[in-house]
């Protein structure tokens, strides 16, 4: 195809010099595209400035308090954002203790254990499930997820893990199926396919040379991976993992359904009912009264902006860093 | 257990466990989609594509309004979002390249090509909607736009990068200015893949929700006007689902079967579409 075009190109006429038209053209087209990334740039910096401008009545009112203040009163309008964020950042946390192990797995049998014909569809078949829209994992979650884990899976950990010291208090409590336990989970299916693709990409440009020399003094599969490859990509699986927990962070349909949106904690247990920032966001958002209440949930939304820019930026650093190590080489 | 029992059987054991996770993200998939299939084959109906939503309590009823609002939603925002995409990823890749201005511009586009989309839905209401006073299915397109720029910014940039260079000098010495290279030669050699960058676009954002909801919102009656709220697909299965109606239920459960099917569908159209283009 590519040389049909240049030979049908090939047959027109061209003007030894350029004829002035022609030089406009060019401008024009170069500065349409320029003028176009320049927007999208602009589109980052837009995004913080409008949310900004957005949430400072209620920056002016509560300061910092907002962030430390576990108080979401509408009629009050007293707004402390300690409970979202909690939320976010447990959810998110169990979502990277369940997803990261399952990726690293998976991404070790993509690029070693698998019969060459296998590895295509079943890449193909994990990146399809970050394809389902959260929605419908959000409506999974709720109808169909939920009652089986509150039946089954709550009660089983309640009487295993809920005995242990410590850690037992996280695990106790009445089986809704729904709350932070469930959201974190739900979360952890949806960030797998993300973590596990920068996985699978990072080991595979393991140098070959570097993995059989490991072979050739008789180390075993799982010490090649853990012991050479792993060492040799940390740099990339980090990344990875940062860009799953920058996922996690911002979703928002998912979390929705099955968190419970409850503004109120009263124990440290993860079965219990909360709210993230994205579901107070999706709950709330578009019923609430001018003033105050949106400007708080305005401000809400740019501490997640800011927090998974943050996130983001370290991935993508992280990731970089790999890539022109493997360049440098 | 001396050494080398112990280090075959610590693989062996590993090794099962990475059988273990592969079954196990596999199996999340089949039970989704099980489920979907399931329960969305049975809301299905010829009603489901011939009459509106229905008000609460009401029998019968279909998704009209909202399918029809989603395809005018996802149309536009890809109308408005893929050109400014692809003049945006052809000046990184062939203008771009090395420049800082550049990097930067494809360092903040990989931030906001993960940024959530609620935030979007935000900036929008912040810009549009709180200015004119009423949610409209303008804005919702707009901020479906904004979420199909990165994605089609990113794509286009890497298929350009891999038209080789020769094709271009050759293009070049023949006389041709830039814009004629671009457009006629290095594009249209890349044309597949930028094709099913946009294709990817529009799967993502056909499911998207949270950035509609404080945008075009949501409607019960029939509307097609750019300036009034509009239904849509997502937003009409949020609402439907979180109800305790059977009826409403039952018509989310067809919605989330039709929106899965049409996104799965254009995923797999798409990576086959790239896939045939790279053997070639």
């Amino acid at each position: 195809m590519t040389v049909e075009a240049t030979a049908a190109h090939a047959r027109e006429p061209m003007p030894a010099k350029p004829k002035p038209s022609r030089m406009l053209a060019s401008l024009m087209f170069e500065g349409m595209s320029t003028g176009f990334a320049i927007l999208a740039l602009l589109l980052l910096a837009g995004i913080i400035v409008a949310l900004t401008i957005a949430s400072w009545p209620s920056i002016r009112a509560f300061g910092l308090d907002f962030l430390t203040s576990s108080e979401w009163n509408p009629p009050a309008e007293r707004f402390g954002a300690l409970i979202p964020i909690y939320g976010t950042v447990v959810s998110s946390l169990i979502a990277l203790i369940i997803a990261v192990p399952v990726s690293f797995g998976i991404a070790l049998f993509l690029t070693e254990l698998s019969p060459t014909w296998l590895r295509r569809p079943l890449g193909t078949a994990i990146e399809l499930l970050a394809a389902v829209p959260s929605i419908v994992f959000g409506m999974w979650g709720l109808l169909v997820f939920a009652p089986i884990f509150a039946k089954y899976v709550q009660p089983a950990l309640a009487a295993t893990l809920g005995k242990l010291p410590l850690i037992g208090a996280l695990f106790n409590g009445p089986p809704l199926g729904i709350g932070l336990l469930s959201a974190g989970f739900i979360l952890a299916i949806m960030i797998i396919p993300y973590i596990a693709s920068v996985m699978r990409d990072v080991f595979e440009v393991t140098p070959v040379m570097l993995k059989e020399s490991a072979y050739g003094l008789g180390c075993t599969t799982w010490e090649v991976m853990y012991r050479v490859v792993l060492p040799y990509t940390k740099t990339g699986v980090v990344g990875g993992v940062m860009l799953g927990l920058g996922r996690a962070l911002g979703e928002t349909m998912a979390v929705t359904f099955v968190i419970g949106n409850s503004n109120f904690l009263s124990s440290a247990s993860l079965f219990m009912p909360g709210n993230s920032i994205t579901s107070a966001l999706a709950n709330e958002f578009a019923e609430a009264g001018p003033g105050l209440h949106t400007s708080a949930l305005m401000e809400l939304g740019l501490v997640l902006f800011v927090i998974t820019l943050i996130v983001l930026a370290c991935s993508k650093l992280l990731l970089a860093r790999l890539s022109s190590h493997e360049g440098g080489r | 257990m001396d050494l080398k029992t112990r280090r075959k059987l610590t693989n062996k054991i590993a090794l099962t466990l990475s059988i273990g996770t592969m079954a196990f993200g596999l199996f999340w998939l089949a039970w989704i989609l099980w489920t979907v299939l399931e329960l969305g084959i049975g809301g299905l109906s010829l009603s489901l594509f011939t009459e509106m939503t229905p008000p609460p309590g009401a029998e019968n009823g279909g998704l009209l309004n909202a399918i029809v609002g989603s395809l005018i939603l996802v149309g536009t925002g890809t109308a408005i979002g893929a050109p400014i995409g692809i003049l945006a990823g052809v000046y990184l890749a062939e203008y771009g390249r090395t420049t800082i201005f550049g990097k930067v511009t494809r360092f903040v586009n990989d931030l906001l090509l993960s940024a959530p989309s609620i935030v979007i839905g935000l900036f929008v209401y912040a810009l549009i909607v709180a200015n004119t006073g009423k949610f409209s299915a303008f804005s919702g397109a707009l901020a479906l736009a904004l979420l199909v720029i990165p994605i089609v910014i990113r794509t286009t940039e890497n298929m350009l990068m891999l038209v080789p260079g020769t094709l271009r000098e050759a293009a070049f010495a023949l006389g041709a200015p830039k814009h004629v290279v671009i457009t006629r030669v290095t594009l249209r050699a890349a044309r597949s893949g930028v094709v099913t960058g946009v294709l990817l676009a529009v799967a993502r954002i056909a499911g998207e929700t949270a950035p509609l909801l404080f945008t075009s919102l949501s409607n019960q009656f029939w509307s097609v006007s750019m300036s009034e709220p509009i239904a849509s697909l997502p937003v009409t299965i949020f609402q439907f689902a979180m109800s305790p109606f059977e009826d409403w239920q039952r018509l989310a459960w067809a919605g989330v079967l039709l929106i899965t099917l049409g996104v799965l569908g254009l995923n797999i159209i798409a990576r086959v579409a790239l896939r045939s283009e790279k053997l070639s």
